[in-house]
Protein backbone atom coordinates (compact mmCIF):
# COMPACT_ATOMS: atom_id res chain seq x y z
CA UNK A 1 0.00 0.00 0.00
CA UNK A 2 1.87 3.86 -0.89
CA UNK A 3 1.99 5.76 2.03
CA UNK A 4 2.22 9.07 0.33
CA UNK A 5 2.11 11.62 3.12
CA UNK A 6 -0.49 14.58 2.82
CA UNK A 7 2.22 17.31 1.97
CA UNK A 8 1.89 20.93 2.00
CA UNK A 9 4.24 23.62 2.15
CA UNK A 10 6.08 24.35 5.00
CA UNK A 11 5.60 20.40 5.99
CA UNK A 12 8.68 19.56 8.60
CA UNK A 13 9.01 15.82 6.70
CA UNK A 14 9.86 17.26 3.51
CA UNK A 15 12.29 20.29 4.43
CA UNK A 16 15.44 19.67 2.79
CA UNK A 17 17.65 20.44 6.09
CA UNK A 18 16.40 17.41 7.51
CA UNK A 19 19.17 14.87 6.55
CA UNK A 20 17.74 11.74 8.59
CA UNK A 21 14.44 10.80 9.37
CA UNK A 22 12.88 7.40 11.24
CA UNK A 23 9.68 5.88 9.95
CA UNK A 24 7.97 4.23 12.36
CA UNK A 25 5.03 1.89 12.34
CA UNK A 26 2.39 2.21 15.21
CA UNK A 27 -0.57 0.14 15.21
CA UNK A 28 -2.74 -1.61 13.73
CA UNK A 29 -2.18 -3.98 16.96
CA UNK A 30 -0.96 -1.30 19.62
CA UNK A 31 -2.09 -1.76 23.35
CA UNK A 32 -2.24 2.34 22.97
CA UNK A 33 -4.38 2.49 19.54
CA UNK A 34 -7.29 0.02 21.62
CA UNK A 35 -8.56 -0.51 18.84
CA UNK A 36 -7.46 -1.15 15.04
CA UNK A 37 -5.78 1.89 13.60
CA UNK A 38 -2.68 2.16 12.42
CA UNK A 39 -0.28 5.35 11.78
CA UNK A 40 3.17 5.53 9.89
CA UNK A 41 5.31 8.47 12.28
CA UNK A 42 8.04 10.13 10.61
CA UNK A 43 10.58 10.70 13.53
CA UNK A 44 13.29 12.83 13.82
CA UNK A 45 15.09 11.13 17.03
CA UNK A 46 12.04 11.84 19.05
CA UNK A 47 9.96 14.33 18.00
CA UNK A 48 7.33 13.46 15.25
CA UNK A 49 7.59 15.12 12.20
CA UNK A 50 4.52 13.81 10.55
CA UNK A 51 2.00 11.07 10.95
CA UNK A 52 0.03 9.60 8.23
CA UNK A 53 -3.35 7.65 9.35
CA UNK A 54 -4.02 4.54 7.38
CA UNK A 55 -7.36 3.11 8.44
CA UNK A 56 -10.09 0.81 7.39
CA UNK A 57 -9.08 -2.25 9.18
CA UNK A 58 -12.68 -2.56 10.38
CA UNK A 59 -14.47 -1.40 7.91
CA UNK A 60 -17.17 -3.36 7.50
CA UNK A 61 -19.86 -1.74 5.36
CA UNK A 62 -22.74 -0.62 7.72
CA UNK A 63 -23.88 2.01 5.60
CA UNK A 64 -24.61 -0.96 2.61
CA UNK A 65 -25.94 -2.89 5.31
CA UNK A 66 -28.86 0.09 6.28
CA UNK A 67 -29.84 -0.31 2.39
CA UNK A 68 -30.97 -3.82 2.85
CA UNK A 69 -32.63 -3.14 6.59
CA UNK A 70 -35.59 -2.02 7.81
CA UNK A 71 -35.42 0.97 9.86
CA UNK A 72 -36.31 -1.06 13.20
CA UNK A 73 -33.42 -4.02 12.07
CA UNK A 74 -30.92 -1.74 11.52
CA UNK A 75 -30.86 -0.49 14.94
CA UNK A 76 -28.86 -3.63 15.78
CA UNK A 77 -25.56 -2.94 13.01
CA UNK A 78 -25.81 1.29 14.90
CA UNK A 79 -24.56 -0.37 18.38
CA UNK A 80 -21.73 -1.95 16.76
CA UNK A 81 -20.65 1.67 15.35
CA UNK A 82 -19.96 3.66 18.62
CA UNK A 83 -19.88 0.36 20.80
CA UNK A 84 -18.64 2.61 23.60
CA UNK A 85 -21.92 4.29 23.92
CA UNK A 86 -24.55 2.62 21.67
CA UNK A 87 -27.34 3.99 23.51
CA UNK A 88 -26.56 7.00 22.05
CA UNK A 89 -26.37 5.82 18.54
CA UNK A 90 -29.27 4.17 19.15
CA UNK A 91 -31.31 7.42 19.98
CA UNK A 92 -29.59 9.09 16.79
CA UNK A 93 -30.47 6.39 14.30
CA UNK A 94 -34.50 6.30 15.68
CA UNK A 95 -34.76 10.45 16.00
CA UNK A 96 -33.42 9.93 11.75
CA UNK A 97 -35.80 7.30 11.52
CA UNK A 98 -38.64 9.46 13.17
CA UNK A 99 -37.80 12.57 11.33
CA UNK A 100 -38.13 10.82 7.77
CA UNK A 101 -41.54 9.69 8.50
CA UNK A 102 -42.90 12.64 10.52
CA UNK A 103 -43.81 10.97 13.71
CA UNK A 104 -43.68 12.66 17.37
CA UNK A 105 -42.92 10.16 20.07
CA UNK A 106 -44.51 10.60 23.27
CA UNK A 107 -43.08 12.61 26.53
CA UNK A 108 -42.46 9.74 28.41
CA UNK A 109 -40.38 8.23 25.37
CA UNK A 110 -38.50 10.96 25.17
CA UNK A 111 -37.72 11.68 28.76
CA UNK A 112 -36.08 7.82 28.73
CA UNK A 113 -34.22 8.59 25.85
CA UNK A 114 -32.78 11.55 27.10
CA UNK A 115 -31.83 9.54 30.26
CA UNK A 116 -30.24 6.56 28.72
CA UNK A 117 -28.37 9.23 25.82
CA UNK A 118 -26.84 10.97 29.00
CA UNK A 119 -25.96 7.50 31.10
CA UNK A 120 -24.15 6.28 27.44
CA UNK A 121 -22.19 9.95 27.90
CA UNK A 122 -21.22 9.14 31.03
CA UNK A 123 -20.34 6.24 30.41
CA UNK A 124 -17.99 7.00 27.15
CA UNK A 125 -16.50 9.39 29.12
CA UNK A 126 -15.61 7.55 31.97
CA UNK A 127 -14.05 5.19 29.23
CA UNK A 128 -12.42 7.76 27.21
CA UNK A 129 -10.94 9.34 30.51
CA UNK A 130 -10.39 6.05 31.87
CA UNK A 131 -7.93 5.06 29.05
CA UNK A 132 -5.88 8.87 28.68
CA UNK A 133 -5.42 7.97 31.93
CA UNK A 134 -4.03 4.53 31.61
CA UNK A 135 -2.15 5.56 28.26
CA UNK A 136 -0.61 8.24 30.46
CA UNK A 137 0.45 6.37 33.31
CA UNK A 138 -2.07 6.50 36.04
CA UNK A 139 -3.67 2.95 35.98
CA UNK A 140 -5.35 3.51 39.32
CA UNK A 141 -7.75 6.13 37.45
CA UNK A 142 -8.75 3.95 34.80
CA UNK A 143 -10.41 1.18 38.02
CA UNK A 144 -11.74 4.27 39.09
CA UNK A 145 -13.61 4.97 36.03
CA UNK A 146 -14.68 1.52 35.07
CA UNK A 147 -15.81 0.96 38.57
CA UNK A 148 -19.01 3.06 37.47
CA UNK A 149 -19.01 2.40 34.18
CA UNK A 150 -19.74 -1.12 35.17
CA UNK A 151 -22.93 0.01 37.44
CA UNK A 152 -24.00 2.35 33.87
CA UNK A 153 -24.36 -1.40 32.37
CA UNK A 154 -25.91 -3.13 35.26
CA UNK A 155 -28.81 -0.04 34.45
CA UNK A 156 -28.68 -1.03 30.95
CA UNK A 157 -29.31 -4.42 31.71
CA UNK A 158 -32.51 -3.87 33.80
CA UNK A 159 -33.60 -1.41 31.47
CA UNK A 160 -33.78 -4.04 28.09
CA UNK A 161 -31.57 -7.13 29.03
CA UNK A 162 -28.14 -6.18 27.10
CA UNK A 163 -25.16 -4.65 28.91
CA UNK A 164 -23.72 -3.91 25.87
CA UNK A 165 -24.62 -4.10 22.60
CA UNK A 166 -28.39 -2.87 23.74
CA UNK A 167 -30.93 -1.93 20.66
CA UNK A 168 -33.14 -0.06 23.23
CA UNK A 169 -34.87 2.18 20.65
CA UNK A 170 -37.89 1.63 18.51
CA UNK A 171 -39.09 3.15 15.28
CA UNK A 172 -41.36 5.61 17.31
CA UNK A 173 -40.64 3.94 20.97
CA UNK A 174 -38.60 2.04 23.15
CA UNK A 175 -38.53 -1.81 22.84
CA UNK A 176 -39.92 -1.81 26.80
CA UNK A 177 -40.48 0.84 29.37
CA UNK A 178 -38.46 1.92 31.98
CA UNK A 179 -38.94 -0.27 34.66
CA UNK A 180 -39.53 0.92 38.62
CA UNK A 181 -36.12 -1.30 39.64
CA UNK A 182 -34.30 0.50 36.64
CA UNK A 183 -35.65 4.05 38.02
CA UNK A 184 -34.58 3.31 41.39
CA UNK A 185 -30.87 1.99 40.07
CA UNK A 186 -30.36 5.22 38.32
CA UNK A 187 -31.14 7.11 41.81
CA UNK A 188 -28.77 4.87 43.42
CA UNK A 189 -26.35 5.77 40.75
CA UNK A 190 -26.47 9.38 41.04
CA UNK A 191 -26.08 9.39 44.62
CA UNK A 192 -22.86 7.82 44.49
CA UNK A 193 -21.52 8.86 41.04
CA UNK A 194 -20.23 12.42 42.10
CA UNK A 195 -18.28 10.89 44.65
CA UNK A 196 -16.34 9.14 41.71
CA UNK A 197 -15.72 12.18 39.71
CA UNK A 198 -13.83 13.40 42.82
CA UNK A 199 -12.07 10.53 42.89
CA UNK A 200 -10.58 11.22 39.68
CA UNK A 201 -10.03 14.84 39.60
CA UNK A 202 -7.91 14.53 42.77
CA UNK A 203 -6.28 11.83 41.39
CA UNK A 204 -5.20 13.67 38.05
CA UNK A 205 -6.48 17.09 38.10
CA UNK A 206 -3.20 18.47 39.72
CA UNK A 207 -1.16 15.56 39.43
CA UNK A 208 2.02 16.79 37.73
CA UNK A 209 2.71 13.63 35.60
CA UNK A 210 -0.45 13.53 33.85
CA UNK A 211 -0.27 17.54 34.07
CA UNK A 212 3.25 17.82 32.19
CA UNK A 213 2.25 14.91 29.97
CA UNK A 214 -1.23 16.87 28.59
CA UNK A 215 -0.83 20.17 29.11
CA UNK A 216 0.44 22.52 26.00
CA UNK A 217 -0.32 18.74 23.92
CA UNK A 218 -1.88 18.81 20.65
CA UNK A 219 -2.84 22.39 20.17
CA UNK A 220 -6.40 23.25 18.58
CA UNK A 221 -7.35 26.59 18.14
CA UNK A 222 -10.93 27.71 17.68
CA UNK A 223 -10.29 28.74 14.36
CA UNK A 224 -8.82 25.14 13.18
CA UNK A 225 -11.16 23.57 15.25
CA UNK A 226 -14.23 25.16 12.77
CA UNK A 227 -12.31 24.65 10.03
CA UNK A 228 -11.73 21.34 10.52
CA UNK A 229 -15.10 20.38 11.41
CA UNK A 230 -14.29 19.48 14.96
CA UNK A 231 -17.39 19.29 16.61
CA UNK A 232 -18.49 17.89 21.02
CA UNK A 233 -15.85 17.74 23.37
CA UNK A 234 -13.08 18.22 20.81
CA UNK A 235 -14.35 21.59 19.64
CA UNK A 236 -15.89 22.92 23.38
CA UNK A 237 -12.23 22.41 24.77
CA UNK A 238 -10.70 24.72 21.75
CA UNK A 239 -13.52 27.24 22.54
CA UNK A 240 -16.08 26.77 19.95
CA UNK A 241 -19.52 26.88 22.32
CA UNK A 242 -21.67 24.85 20.33
CA UNK A 243 -23.61 22.13 21.90
CA UNK A 244 -26.63 20.62 19.61
CA UNK A 245 -28.73 20.21 22.79
CA UNK A 246 -28.99 23.84 23.46
CA UNK A 247 -28.24 25.24 20.35
CA UNK A 248 -30.90 22.73 18.48
CA UNK A 249 -32.69 21.29 20.86
CA UNK A 250 -33.91 17.80 20.15
CA UNK A 251 -35.86 15.51 22.18
CA UNK A 252 -36.96 17.47 25.30
CA UNK A 253 -33.37 18.74 26.80
CA UNK A 254 -35.22 22.21 26.49
CA UNK A 255 -36.58 21.45 29.75
CA UNK A 256 -33.52 20.79 31.28
CA UNK A 257 -31.05 23.36 33.05
CA UNK A 258 -27.32 22.64 32.41
CA UNK A 259 -24.48 24.82 31.48
CA UNK A 260 -22.34 23.86 28.51
CA UNK A 261 -18.32 23.42 29.52
CA UNK A 262 -15.70 25.09 27.24
CA UNK A 263 -12.53 25.49 27.77
CA UNK A 264 -9.71 27.88 25.99
CA UNK A 265 -6.53 26.70 25.43
CA UNK A 266 -7.77 23.61 23.24
CA UNK A 267 -4.71 21.27 24.51
CA UNK A 268 -5.11 17.81 25.44
CA UNK A 269 -5.63 18.87 29.38
CA UNK A 270 -8.13 20.90 28.02
CA UNK A 271 -10.23 18.34 26.63
CA UNK A 272 -9.71 16.11 29.66
CA UNK A 273 -11.37 18.94 31.84
CA UNK A 274 -14.01 19.39 29.54
CA UNK A 275 -14.83 16.02 29.62
CA UNK A 276 -14.96 15.91 32.69
CA UNK A 277 -17.12 18.93 33.45
CA UNK A 278 -19.49 17.47 30.81
CA UNK A 279 -20.10 14.35 32.87
CA UNK A 280 -21.21 16.52 36.30
CA UNK A 281 -23.70 18.37 33.74
CA UNK A 282 -25.04 14.88 32.64
CA UNK A 283 -25.26 14.12 36.12
CA UNK A 284 -27.23 17.58 36.63
CA UNK A 285 -29.51 16.28 33.57
CA UNK A 286 -30.14 13.00 34.59
CA UNK A 287 -31.57 14.22 38.06
CA UNK A 288 -34.18 16.33 36.44
CA UNK A 289 -35.01 14.13 34.16
CA UNK A 290 -35.21 11.26 37.24
CA UNK A 291 -37.25 13.44 39.44
CA UNK A 292 -39.82 15.04 36.25
CA UNK A 293 -40.49 11.88 34.23
CA UNK A 294 -43.63 11.72 33.09
CA UNK A 295 -46.22 8.85 33.26
CA UNK A 296 -48.17 7.57 30.36
CA UNK A 297 -47.39 5.50 28.09
CA UNK A 298 -43.95 4.77 26.27
CA UNK A 299 -44.89 3.94 22.62
CA UNK A 300 -46.61 5.85 19.90
CA UNK A 301 -50.20 4.13 19.62
CA UNK A 302 -49.95 0.87 18.19
CA UNK A 303 -53.35 1.39 15.70
CA UNK A 304 -50.95 3.70 14.04
CA UNK A 305 -49.28 0.86 12.15
CA UNK A 306 -46.00 2.29 12.25
CA UNK A 307 -44.68 1.07 15.49
CA UNK A 308 -44.41 -3.04 16.12
CA UNK A 309 -47.04 -3.93 18.79
CA UNK A 310 -45.98 -5.49 22.15
CA UNK A 311 -45.07 -9.01 21.79
CA UNK A 312 -47.94 -9.69 24.51
CA UNK A 313 -50.35 -8.71 22.05
CA UNK A 314 -48.62 -10.40 19.39
CA UNK A 315 -48.98 -13.92 21.16
CA UNK A 316 -51.94 -13.36 22.51
CA UNK A 317 -54.14 -11.44 20.19
CA UNK A 318 -55.15 -11.83 16.07
CA UNK A 319 -54.67 -8.09 15.35
CA UNK A 320 -51.41 -8.04 17.20
CA UNK A 321 -50.00 -10.71 15.28
CA UNK A 322 -51.02 -9.46 11.79
CA UNK A 323 -50.25 -6.14 12.59
CA UNK A 324 -46.60 -7.29 13.26
CA UNK A 325 -46.62 -9.30 10.49
CA UNK A 326 -47.77 -6.36 8.46
CA UNK A 327 -45.11 -4.08 9.25
CA UNK A 328 -41.93 -6.68 9.46
CA UNK A 329 -42.91 -8.40 5.72
CA UNK A 330 -40.69 -7.11 2.93
CA UNK A 331 -43.14 -5.65 0.63
CA UNK A 332 -45.51 -4.20 3.63
CA UNK A 333 -44.32 -2.22 6.82
CA UNK A 334 -43.69 1.29 7.06
CA UNK A 335 -44.51 3.44 4.25
CA UNK A 336 -41.36 6.71 4.26
CA UNK A 337 -41.74 9.51 2.10
CA UNK A 338 -39.71 10.43 -0.87
CA UNK A 339 -37.43 12.72 1.03
CA UNK A 340 -34.44 13.07 2.75
CA UNK A 341 -33.67 14.04 5.94
CA UNK A 342 -30.76 15.23 8.04
CA UNK A 343 -30.81 14.17 12.07
CA UNK A 344 -28.30 15.20 14.37
CA UNK A 345 -27.78 14.33 17.71
CA UNK A 346 -24.68 15.68 20.04
CA UNK A 347 -23.13 12.21 20.98
CA UNK A 348 -20.68 11.67 23.76
CA UNK A 349 -18.01 11.93 21.03
CA UNK A 350 -19.56 14.91 18.71
CA UNK A 351 -21.92 15.47 16.24
CA UNK A 352 -23.50 12.16 15.44
CA UNK A 353 -25.73 12.80 12.67
CA UNK A 354 -27.71 10.65 9.60
CA UNK A 355 -28.15 11.22 6.45
CA UNK A 356 -31.51 9.38 5.41
CA UNK A 357 -33.08 8.81 2.05
CA UNK A 358 -36.28 7.67 1.87
CA UNK A 359 -38.15 5.99 -1.30
CA UNK A 360 -41.57 4.71 0.01
CA UNK A 361 -40.69 1.42 1.83
CA UNK A 362 -39.63 0.38 5.13
CA UNK A 363 -36.15 0.27 4.52
CA UNK A 364 -33.92 3.15 3.80
CA UNK A 365 -32.09 4.38 0.22
CA UNK A 366 -29.07 5.56 1.32
CA UNK A 367 -28.40 5.53 5.49
CA UNK A 368 -25.29 7.88 5.59
CA UNK A 369 -23.75 8.12 9.09
CA UNK A 370 -22.00 10.93 9.79
CA UNK A 371 -18.94 9.88 12.59
CA UNK A 372 -17.38 12.31 14.55
CA UNK A 373 -14.35 9.89 14.85
CA UNK A 374 -13.70 9.97 11.48
CA UNK A 375 -13.42 14.00 11.70
CA UNK A 376 -11.45 14.30 14.44
CA UNK A 377 -8.70 11.31 13.69
CA UNK A 378 -8.74 13.82 10.34
CA UNK A 379 -7.13 16.55 12.78
CA UNK A 380 -4.75 13.96 14.26
CA UNK A 381 -1.86 14.71 12.18
CA UNK A 382 -1.84 17.99 12.92
CA UNK A 383 -2.08 17.52 16.35
CA UNK A 384 0.89 15.51 16.73
CA UNK A 385 3.12 17.17 14.51
CA UNK A 386 6.37 18.73 16.50
CA UNK A 387 5.57 16.38 19.63
CA UNK A 388 7.25 13.37 20.69
CA UNK A 389 6.68 10.21 20.30
CA UNK A 390 5.29 9.49 23.89
CA UNK A 391 2.68 12.46 23.47
CA UNK A 392 0.92 10.26 20.38
CA UNK A 393 -0.99 8.09 22.94
CA UNK A 394 -1.84 11.39 24.90
CA UNK A 395 -3.41 12.63 21.74
CA UNK A 396 -4.97 9.73 20.52
CA UNK A 397 -6.74 9.37 24.13
CA UNK A 398 -8.17 12.74 24.11
CA UNK A 399 -9.56 12.47 20.82
CA UNK A 400 -11.32 9.30 22.27
CA UNK A 401 -10.71 7.53 18.86
CA UNK A 402 -12.97 4.24 18.47
CA UNK A 403 -12.07 2.34 15.25
CA UNK A 404 -15.24 0.47 14.67
CA UNK A 405 -17.48 4.41 14.40
CA UNK A 406 -14.32 5.55 12.29
CA UNK A 407 -14.13 2.88 9.90
CA UNK A 408 -17.73 1.19 10.19
CA UNK B 1 -36.18 28.70 7.11
CA UNK B 2 -34.02 32.01 7.05
CA UNK B 3 -36.18 33.26 3.45
CA UNK B 4 -34.06 36.38 3.66
CA UNK B 5 -30.60 34.61 2.86
CA UNK B 6 -32.52 32.41 0.50
CA UNK B 7 -33.59 35.19 -1.93
CA UNK B 8 -30.50 36.63 -2.00
CA UNK B 9 -28.56 33.05 -2.58
CA UNK B 10 -30.91 32.70 -5.36
CA UNK B 11 -30.57 36.16 -7.06
CA UNK B 12 -26.79 36.22 -6.51
CA UNK B 13 -26.21 32.54 -8.16
CA UNK B 14 -29.26 32.10 -11.06
CA UNK B 15 -30.16 28.29 -11.39
CA UNK B 16 -30.14 27.65 -8.21
CA UNK B 17 -33.45 26.48 -6.84
CA UNK B 18 -34.47 26.26 -2.83
CA UNK B 19 -36.81 23.54 -0.98
CA UNK B 20 -37.69 22.40 1.97
CA UNK B 21 -38.80 19.80 3.81
CA UNK B 22 -39.17 19.27 7.45
CA UNK B 23 -37.90 22.51 8.73
CA UNK B 24 -34.32 21.98 6.33
CA UNK B 25 -33.25 24.15 3.79
CA UNK B 26 -32.04 22.83 0.90
CA UNK B 27 -30.17 24.76 -2.26
CA UNK B 28 -30.02 22.69 -5.74
CA UNK B 29 -26.78 23.88 -7.92
CA UNK B 30 -25.60 23.06 -10.95
CA UNK B 31 -21.98 21.65 -10.93
CA UNK B 32 -20.06 24.80 -12.39
CA UNK B 33 -21.66 27.14 -9.65
CA UNK B 34 -20.96 24.91 -7.03
CA UNK B 35 -17.91 26.30 -5.59
CA UNK B 36 -18.99 29.90 -6.19
CA UNK B 37 -21.80 29.21 -3.82
CA UNK B 38 -19.96 27.28 -1.10
CA UNK B 39 -17.22 29.91 -1.04
CA UNK B 40 -20.56 32.70 -0.84
CA UNK B 41 -21.85 30.56 2.18
CA UNK B 42 -18.72 30.47 4.14
CA UNK B 43 -16.46 33.74 3.58
CA UNK B 44 -19.73 36.24 3.37
CA UNK B 45 -22.92 34.14 5.03
CA UNK B 46 -21.20 32.89 7.94
CA UNK B 47 -21.79 28.92 7.25
CA UNK B 48 -18.50 28.40 8.62
CA UNK B 49 -19.03 25.01 9.67
CA UNK B 50 -19.05 21.98 7.32
CA UNK B 51 -20.61 19.20 9.24
CA UNK B 52 -20.35 16.38 6.37
CA UNK B 53 -20.10 15.40 2.62
CA UNK B 54 -21.77 12.72 1.18
CA UNK B 55 -23.42 10.97 -2.17
CA UNK B 56 -26.82 9.52 -3.39
CA UNK B 57 -26.30 6.94 -6.22
CA UNK B 58 -29.82 7.27 -7.62
CA UNK B 59 -29.67 4.52 -10.05
CA UNK B 60 -32.75 2.66 -9.18
CA UNK B 61 -34.75 5.87 -7.44
CA UNK B 62 -38.26 6.46 -8.59
CA UNK B 63 -38.28 9.77 -11.50
CA UNK B 64 -34.61 10.29 -10.32
CA UNK B 65 -33.14 12.13 -13.76
CA UNK B 66 -29.45 12.04 -12.38
CA UNK B 67 -26.96 9.26 -11.46
CA UNK B 68 -25.23 10.54 -8.24
CA UNK B 69 -26.34 13.05 -5.69
CA UNK B 70 -23.86 14.87 -3.62
CA UNK B 71 -24.80 16.26 -0.35
CA UNK B 72 -23.03 19.46 1.24
CA UNK B 73 -24.27 19.52 5.23
CA UNK B 74 -23.46 23.41 6.56
CA UNK B 75 -23.70 24.94 9.89
CA UNK B 76 -23.31 28.39 11.80
CA UNK B 77 -21.67 28.04 14.65
CA UNK B 78 -22.85 31.29 15.69
CA UNK B 79 -26.54 31.50 14.78
CA UNK B 80 -26.80 26.94 14.51
CA UNK B 81 -28.26 27.38 11.30
CA UNK B 82 -28.21 24.77 9.04
CA UNK B 83 -28.26 24.59 5.32
CA UNK B 84 -27.86 21.35 2.69
CA UNK B 85 -26.27 22.15 -0.44
CA UNK B 86 -27.14 19.84 -3.42
CA UNK B 87 -25.26 19.04 -6.67
CA UNK B 88 -26.42 16.52 -9.09
CA UNK B 89 -23.39 14.78 -11.35
CA UNK B 90 -23.80 12.32 -14.26
CA UNK B 91 -21.78 9.36 -15.33
CA UNK B 92 -19.35 8.91 -17.14
CA UNK B 93 -16.44 10.07 -14.84
CA UNK B 94 -18.63 12.01 -12.58
CA UNK B 95 -16.48 15.33 -10.91
CA UNK B 96 -16.69 18.10 -8.81
CA UNK B 97 -14.36 20.67 -7.39
CA UNK B 98 -12.40 20.01 -4.18
CA UNK B 99 -14.01 22.19 -1.27
CA UNK B 100 -10.55 21.81 0.69
CA UNK B 101 -9.61 25.13 -0.24
CA UNK B 102 -12.47 26.10 1.78
CA UNK B 103 -12.74 23.96 4.86
CA UNK B 104 -9.33 21.74 5.40
CA UNK B 105 -12.54 19.29 7.27
CA UNK B 106 -13.53 18.14 3.62
CA UNK B 107 -10.30 16.30 2.99
CA UNK B 108 -11.06 12.89 4.81
CA UNK B 109 -14.76 13.29 3.93
CA UNK B 110 -13.93 13.99 0.00
CA UNK B 111 -12.11 10.67 -0.36
CA UNK B 112 -14.51 8.49 1.48
CA UNK B 113 -16.85 9.86 -0.96
CA UNK B 114 -14.55 9.05 -4.12
CA UNK B 115 -13.62 5.84 -2.17
CA UNK B 116 -17.42 5.03 -2.01
CA UNK B 117 -18.79 6.35 -5.19
CA UNK B 118 -16.12 6.63 -7.48
CA UNK B 119 -16.38 11.00 -7.77
CA UNK B 120 -13.27 12.45 -8.07
CA UNK B 121 -13.07 16.22 -6.38
CA UNK B 122 -10.54 18.17 -8.99
CA UNK B 123 -7.82 20.00 -6.66
CA UNK B 124 -8.21 17.72 -3.67
CA UNK B 125 -4.52 17.50 -2.51
CA UNK B 126 -4.54 13.79 -1.97
CA UNK B 127 -7.63 11.89 -3.93
CA UNK B 128 -6.79 8.37 -2.58
CA UNK B 129 -9.55 5.53 -1.60
CA UNK B 130 -9.73 6.01 2.35
CA UNK B 131 -11.27 2.82 3.88
CA UNK B 132 -11.08 0.27 1.05
CA UNK B 133 -7.45 -1.38 0.27
CA UNK B 134 -5.59 0.67 -2.57
CA UNK B 135 -5.76 -2.19 -4.86
CA UNK B 136 -10.03 -2.53 -4.89
CA UNK B 137 -11.60 -1.91 -8.04
CA UNK B 138 -14.77 -0.82 -7.35
CA UNK B 139 -16.89 1.71 -5.51
CA UNK B 140 -19.07 -0.60 -3.28
CA UNK B 141 -22.16 2.09 -2.66
CA UNK B 142 -23.20 2.07 -5.86
CA UNK B 143 -26.25 0.67 -6.23
CA UNK B 144 -24.92 -1.32 -8.98
CA UNK B 145 -22.72 -3.33 -6.66
CA UNK B 146 -24.13 -5.79 -4.60
CA UNK B 147 -24.42 -6.35 -0.98
CA UNK B 148 -22.62 -9.62 -1.38
CA UNK B 149 -20.44 -11.83 -3.59
CA UNK B 150 -18.10 -9.25 -5.20
CA UNK B 151 -15.23 -8.21 -3.72
CA UNK B 152 -15.29 -10.44 -0.36
CA UNK B 153 -12.56 -12.34 0.38
CA UNK B 154 -13.14 -15.82 0.09
CA UNK B 155 -13.38 -14.58 -3.89
CA UNK B 156 -9.89 -13.83 -3.53
CA UNK B 157 -7.51 -15.60 -5.59
CA UNK B 158 -5.36 -17.78 -4.10
CA UNK B 159 -1.83 -18.10 -4.43
CA UNK B 160 -0.50 -21.77 -4.17
CA UNK B 161 2.46 -23.18 -2.73
CA UNK B 162 4.17 -25.10 -6.09
CA UNK B 163 4.15 -28.54 -5.94
CA UNK B 164 7.62 -29.93 -4.20
CA UNK B 165 9.69 -31.66 -6.98
CA UNK B 166 9.12 -35.15 -6.69
CA UNK B 167 11.95 -37.22 -4.97
CA UNK B 168 13.79 -39.25 -8.10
Amino acid sequence: MPLTPLTYPGDLAHDESQPYLWTMNFGPQHPATHTTLRLVLKLEGETVVDAMPDIGYLHSGFEKIGEHLDYNQYVVVTDRMNYVSPMANNVAWHLAVEKLLGLETTRRCQYIRVIISELARISDHLLCLGAMGLDTGAFTHFIYAFNPREQICDIFEALCGARFTNSYTRVGGLMYDASPKAIQMIREFLKQIPRTFDDMERLLNRNRIFVERTRGVGVLSKAEAINRSCSGPVARASGVERDLRKDDPYLVYSDFDFDVCCAESGDCYARYLVRMGEMRESVQILRQAIENLPEGPVNIGEDARSILPRKGAVFSTIEGLISHFELVMANRGMKSPCEEVYCATEAPNGELGFYLVGDGSNRAYRARCRPPSFIHFAIFPHLIRGHTISDVVAVLGSLNIIAAELDR
Amino acid sequence: MNTELVQQVLQLFPGITASEFRGGTRLVVPVDLLHGLLEELKQRRGFDLLVDITCVDYLEYRDAKDRFGLVYLLANTETAERLTVRCFVNDPEPSVPSAVDLWEGANWVEREVWDMFGISFSGHPDLRRILLPEAFTAHPLRKDYPLQGRGERHNFSVVRRAEPPAKA
